[in-house]
């Protein structure tokens, strides 16, 4: 233990405080060692490494078809949108062209999740604040997205509804249904949680100037998704460079340039609105598309020729890339992934020094992070 | 109708008749009544203490279900409302856990006093006519002397506990009883001032007379029940155990009895502050046709639902800020609304 001066000229002890990975609001198991001054933070330190399943082995020690399932429980709130850099990269490989139904059932169901991952990261980051009730309605919205799901591929969570070459099921009656449900119920939840959260002056008072991020650290620290967007660089991958067939359709992205924790929360907010457009819009395509094949012929065991193909998609939490290299094997040579979760904790310890201890839990939950994405 | 209004009046007419006819029987000196009954009285407060604790324990589930929308609990017994005790016993026996390093003796004072100062307290509230254990005076200021102390057992156990997050809670109850205590002594004052007297009864009986103080004090009513809460510990002045910040805070280290000690006084401290805000604002035991204990008891459920209304729908205050909203904002309010109530009063 060493004893400095603080700004005030008093002598304190500066201890060390391990902030997880047992912790409540660690979003899993994530590990901070933090340098404390009485209840300020002047240090932290990021272990991660809790959950780590080696991921990116498995895949490579299975074959492709064996390996697809695992990529759901990268960012296990937003499974689908895990599959997609995976299957993109092998079907780069593969030289495989997939049918535009299975393309717009593909960006269908990745707006879904999206929209279901988004509430949980509002939810949350509303009960880390000490708020718990926040989370339940966040949580029923997410219910109907997630039926939607059910309805579609029967898994909820976990689906691996992304396959080679195309997409497991089409819509059907039942999908219909759960998809009224959610159109129906969404902007009543939109609007009731603005009235809710927004202008809560306690909340104001826990989120404003708190955690802020310039553009240009945004930028340097490679930050991505709705936290890059909130610090004021627009920049999305669905409109700037477009996979599937996001490229039809006309992507609104809102930004905003505070860059501290209230920012990124009315960004997801904002996106919230923008996803549940899109995801009309997308509905509505794929009516008007001539109902037909929703798989490409793909060969029944997968080698793809020997090569290496990089695929990324914007996911959730930011920018997913996949690494898939190839020797014409049953197996990949090497898979990669760049997990933007993993991507963004980085600039924890460049902004969080000089917060309150309760600060660096809203700072935690305002980026909305998953450990199993982090971990791999 | 008389009868039931002083039923439990005269229960302790009856008690305190026994106990003359006992002593006179076994030839012992009559003094020794007041002795025996204030441990009857001791032994009636803890058992308003537990039954309140249990009750308003289930009633805090169910009603944060319902601003949930989750049922809550509802298996053991009729709908559930049995699922305290299920929980008491559960705590009871589980094993009693003391970190290896803490300070031992304070570990468990910390608990055992804990449940102190609102035992305290409640003996000087009147639950009805003629049913205050002690008729004090001066018994606002000792109801705010005795539920001041309510911080020391938690800032104990923050210390004994021998654990980081523990210390942070112990103090941040410093910080926060620095804060509240004078809004609270200032809101109360102004109370005093309108009524003219420190006696709690008799403070009910000016309502009676007049108006309840509520209408007459309305700002210090709600920075009561600012303080009130803050006193309390709850949300959204929850900071010593500030779940989501500090695992549990002060209680990381307290399991089985020693936690549900510390559980069943939050719960008393809440009865305590939601019956004195009755007391003062309410017009205590005071109503119509209903016996005075009973509305004391349904004025005293409204706040205590409030309580738990604001704690399920509010976030966390930052505890520095706690310290500037006290200071800054509502002893100035308190101040101004003392400085008015005196002109008035003197214009009057």
């Amino acid at each position: 233990m060493n004893t400095e001066t603080n700004k005030q000229g008093r002598y304190s002890e500066v201890y060390q405080l391990n902030f997880g990975p047992q912790h409540p609001s660690t979003h899993g198991v994530l590990h901070m060692l933090v340098e404390m001054d009485g209840e300020t933070c002047i240090g932290v330190d990021t272990k991660i490494g809790y959950l780590h399943r080696g991921m990116e082995k498995l895949l490579e020690s299975r074959t492709y078809l064996q390996g697809l399932p695992y990529t759901d429980r990268l960012d296990y709130l937003a499974g689908v949108n895990n599959n997609l850099p995976y299957v993109l990269a092998v079907e780069k490989l593969l030289g495989v062209e997939v049918p535009a139904r299975a393309s717009l059932l593909r960006m269908l169901t990745c707006e879904i999740m999206r929209l279901a991952s988004y509430m949980v990261g509002v939810g949350i980051y509303i009960m880390d604040l000490g708020a718990v009730s926040g989370v339940f309605y966040p949580f029923q919205e997410r219910e109907y997205a997630l039926d939607c799901m059910s309805a579609l591929c029967g898994a909820r969570m976990t689906q691996s509804y992304i396959r080679y070459g195309g997409v497991q099921a089409d819509i059907n009656e039942e999908f219909d249904v759960a998809y009224q449900k959610l159109v129906a119920e969404t902007p009543r939840f939109i609007e009731m949680y603005h009235k809710l959260v927004d202008e809560n002056e306690i909340f104001l008072r826990r989120t404003k100037g708190i955690g802020v991020i310039s553009a240009e650290d945004a930028m340097d620290y490679a930050l991505t998704g709705p936290n890059l967007r909130a610090s004021g660089v627009d920049y999305d991958l669905r409109r700037d460079a477009p996979y599937c067939l996001y490229d039809r359709f006309k992507i609104e992205v809102p930004v905003l340039t505070a860059g501290d924790c209230y920012a990124r929360y009315v960004q997801r907010m904002l996106e919230v609105e923008k996803i549940f457009q899109l995801i009309k819009e997308i509905y509505a395509a794929l009516k008007e598309e001539p109902a037909g094949e929703i798989m490409a012929k793909i060969p029944k065991v997968l080698k793809p020729a020997a090569g290496e193909a990089y695929a990324q998609t914007e996911n959730p939490k930011g920018i997913m890339g996949c690494l898939v290299a190839s020797e014409g094997k049953l197996n990949p040579l090497r898979v990669h992934f760049r997990r933007p979760s993993f991507d963004n904790i980085a600039i924890f310890e460049k902004i969080m020094p000089g917060h309150k201890v309760a600060d660096l839990v809203s700072i935690i939950a305002s980026f909305d992070i998953v450990l199993g994405e982090i971990d791999g | 109708m008389e009868f039931i209004n002083n039923i439990f009046v005269n229960i302790a007419g009856l008690v305190r008749w026994v106990f003359n006819w006992l002593l006179g029987w076994l030839g012992l000196p009559l003094g020794l009544t007041d002795v025996l009954m204030t441990a009857v009285y001791w032994v009636a407060i803890v058992v308003v203490c537990v039954l309140c604790a249990l009750f308003y324990v289930i009633w805090e589930r169910k009603l944060a279900g319902y601003i949930q929308r989750r049922p809550g609990p509802n298996r053991l017994g009729p709908n559930g409302w049995l699922q305290t005790i299920g929980d008491a016993i559960k705590l009871v026996m589980k094993e009693d856990i003391v970190p290896d390093k803490a300070d031992k003796p304070v570990h468990l004072l910390a608990a055992l006093l804990a449940f102190v100062p609102p035992m305290l307290a409640l003996a000087a509230i009147p639950f009805g006519e003629g049913m205050a254990a002690l008729d004090l005076k001066l018994g606002v200021v000792y109801v705010l002397a005795v539920t001041t102390l309510a911080s020391l057992p938690v800032l104990l156990a923050g210390y004994a506990s021998n654990n980081k997050y523990s210390l942070i809670g112990g103090m941040r109850v410093v910080n926060q009883a620095i804060s509240y205590e004078v809004p609270q002594a200032f809101a109360l004052l102004s109370v005093i001032m309108v009524a003219g007297t420190f006696n709690l009864t008799e403070i009910v009986h000016f309502q009676q007379q007049h108006l309840w103080l509520v209408f007459v004090q309305p700002l210090a009513f709600v920075v009561y029940i600012i303080s009130a809460v803050a006193e309390c510990n709850r949300a959204p002045f929850d900071l010593p155990e500030g779940e989501s910040e500090l695992t549990a805070g002060v209680f990381t280290e307290y399991s089985g009895m020693r936690y549900a000690l510390f559980y069943l006084a939050e719960y008393c401290n809440m009865f305590v502050a939601a019956g004195l805000a009755t007391t003062l604002f309410l017009g205590g035991f005071s109503g119509p046709f209903l016996p005075g204990w009973l509305w004391f008891i349904l004025k005293t459920f409204v706040i205590m639902s409030v309580f738990i209304w604001v704690r399920w729908t509010l976030p966390r205050i930052r505890a520095d800020y706690v310290l500037s909203f006290c200071w800054k904002i509502l002893v100035p309010l308190t101040l101004l609304n003392m400085l008015v109530t005196g002109v008035v009063l003197y214009l009057i």
